[in-house]
């Protein structure tokens, strides 16, 4: 039944791919993206990654439309039609590869199936061991801030670089900013003038903080994390610069205060892995930060996701920034 | 049952070259973009597909449960970092995009390249 419901998702993910595709008007392009979306963090939940599907659908249905709408403000909303030649030739090329692809599946390893070479090689170590070594629930969590914590490192150092250039590109917008409030007045205000999305977002607004809260710290028990909780509580704060404006939503959080998160996340992440090779063990080697192992490993995760959330919060809200305030310019 | 034990894979293909013919056959750049991001999502896809085990459930261990069959957690740690890593490419490609939106005022490809000709 699961599978049947699974195939139907699967299909309308092709049909919304092509819709996106095939509209001129790109407005509506970005709607479906966020569909598209959606349809795809279901479909992860369906296959087990809970986890997957939490980032999938803060991330790409909520932040990442809002970043395209921005974009799209600055930019003509219906895109020109292109020449038919260089369409035919891609469409060749793409057939083409296409089943070539199709072809080398049938050498894949059937879904589900639990003798695949994936599951013969760390995982099955990862699953038996968590219980062993870290003691929490999560696996995942433990995967990523523990096991694999190099990976999450760099992972954190290239959404941070991803700030930085969109910082170098775009910059933010001019402190205070007033000096020209009249012809800013109109993008400043954001929905202020609008009644019911005003009283319904104020209402939201504390909920979905208390969520992103809630998803950073109940991480090694349940789905989430600092990558997932840094995207909720950015979209809390998007929402809020989009109803008050986003003088105001810096006035809140100023832009200070968001650079300092980007680089305090990533600082206390290495940091932390400083620690550890300062207390006699190797670099991120959590066990050594409390007198037992265990403990030791969970304290370092929990520090580990705090500096991922705060890296991911900032750079989420800089790049918000840096788009909305070129409106204004 | 043979058929749907590679749906997902084939899902995957056509994802995978739907987002491609965006990126070399559309000339507007927010339009590639696009396409990139469904180029992307595909191999999402890919990866939290091979992490399925029959009977499996979500890798959380529960107190009390014995024998559970856990699917894999390590595709779902690489995708998971992958997705917030890929918003945040996306975005600096966004921002290139409005750059260049306001040095030509144009976000097509063949405008652009006009421009630079001339």
């Amino acid at each position: 039944m699961i599978i049947l419901f699974g195939v139907f998702l699967l299909t309308l993910l092709v049909i919304t791919a092509l819709a996106i595709v095939r509209t001129d008007h790109l407005f509506v392009a970005v709607i479906l993206t966020g569909i598209f979306s959606l349809l795809i963090a279901a479909n992860f939940f369906l296959l087990d990654a809970a986890d997957v599907a939490l980032t999938e659908a803060a991330i790409g249905a909520g932040i990442s439309s809002v970043l395209f709408f921005s974009a799209l403000s600055l930019a003509p909303e219906y895109e020109r039609p292109s020449g038919s030649a260089n369409r035919l030739l891609a469409l060749l090329v793409v057939a083409v590869i296409t089943l070539i692809v199709v072809y080398a599946t049938f050498d894949k390893p059937r879904f589900g199936d639990p003798m695949a070479p994936v599951h013969q090689h760390v995982a099955p170590w990862y699953i038996e061991k968590t219980p062993v070594y870290i003691d929490i629930p999560n696996i995942v969590t433990a995967v990523l801030a523990s096991f694999r914590g190099y990976d999450t490192l760099g992972e954190v150092f290239v959404v941070f670089t991803a700030g930085i250039g969109v910082l170098f590109l775009l910059g933010l917008p001019p402190r205070g900013g007033s000096g020209d409030g009249s012809d800013a007045s109109d993008a400043g205000l954001g929905l202020r003038h609008y009644l019911i999305p005003r009283v319904v977002g104020r209402f939201l607004i504390p909920f979905i903080f208390l969520f992103g809260l809630y998803v950073q710290f109940h991480g090694e028990y349940g789905p989430g994390g600092g990558f997932q909780a840094g995207a909720i509580v950015a979209a809390a704060f998007i929402l809020y610069a989009l109803l008050e404006g986003q003088e105001q939503a810096l006035r809140v959080l100023p832009s200070g205060v968001l650079l300092g998160l980007v680089s305090g996340g990533a600082l206390l992440y290495g940091g932390v892995g400083a620690a550890c090779m300062v207390l006699g063990s190797s670099f991120l080697d959590y066990s050594v930060l409390h007198a037992d192992p265990v403990t030791g490993q969970q304290l370092g995760i929990l520090l580990v996701e705090a500096g991922v959330g705060m890296t991911v919060v900032g750079v989420l809200l800089i790049i918000f920034h840096a788009f909305a305030g070129r409106k204004s310019r | 049952m043979e058929f749907l034990g590679l749906y997902h894979y084939w899902v995957f293909a056509i994802l995978l070259m739907v987002g491609f013919y965006a990126v070399v056959a559309k000339r507007n750049l927010i339009k590639k973009l696009l396409g990139l991001s469904i180029f992307q999502s595909a191999v999402f896809l890919l990866y939290i597909t091979m992490d399925k085990v029959d009977g499996g459930t979500a890798p959380i261990l529960q107190a009390g449960a014995r024998n559970q069959v856990f699917s894999n957690p390590l595709p779902q740690v690489l995708i998971l970092t992958a997705i917030v890593v890929g918003i945040s490419t996306m975005a600096l490609g966004l921002g290139i995009v409005v750059r260049i939106r306001e040095e030509y005022d144009s976000i097509e490809e063949d405008v652009i390249e006009e421009r630079d000709r001339s």
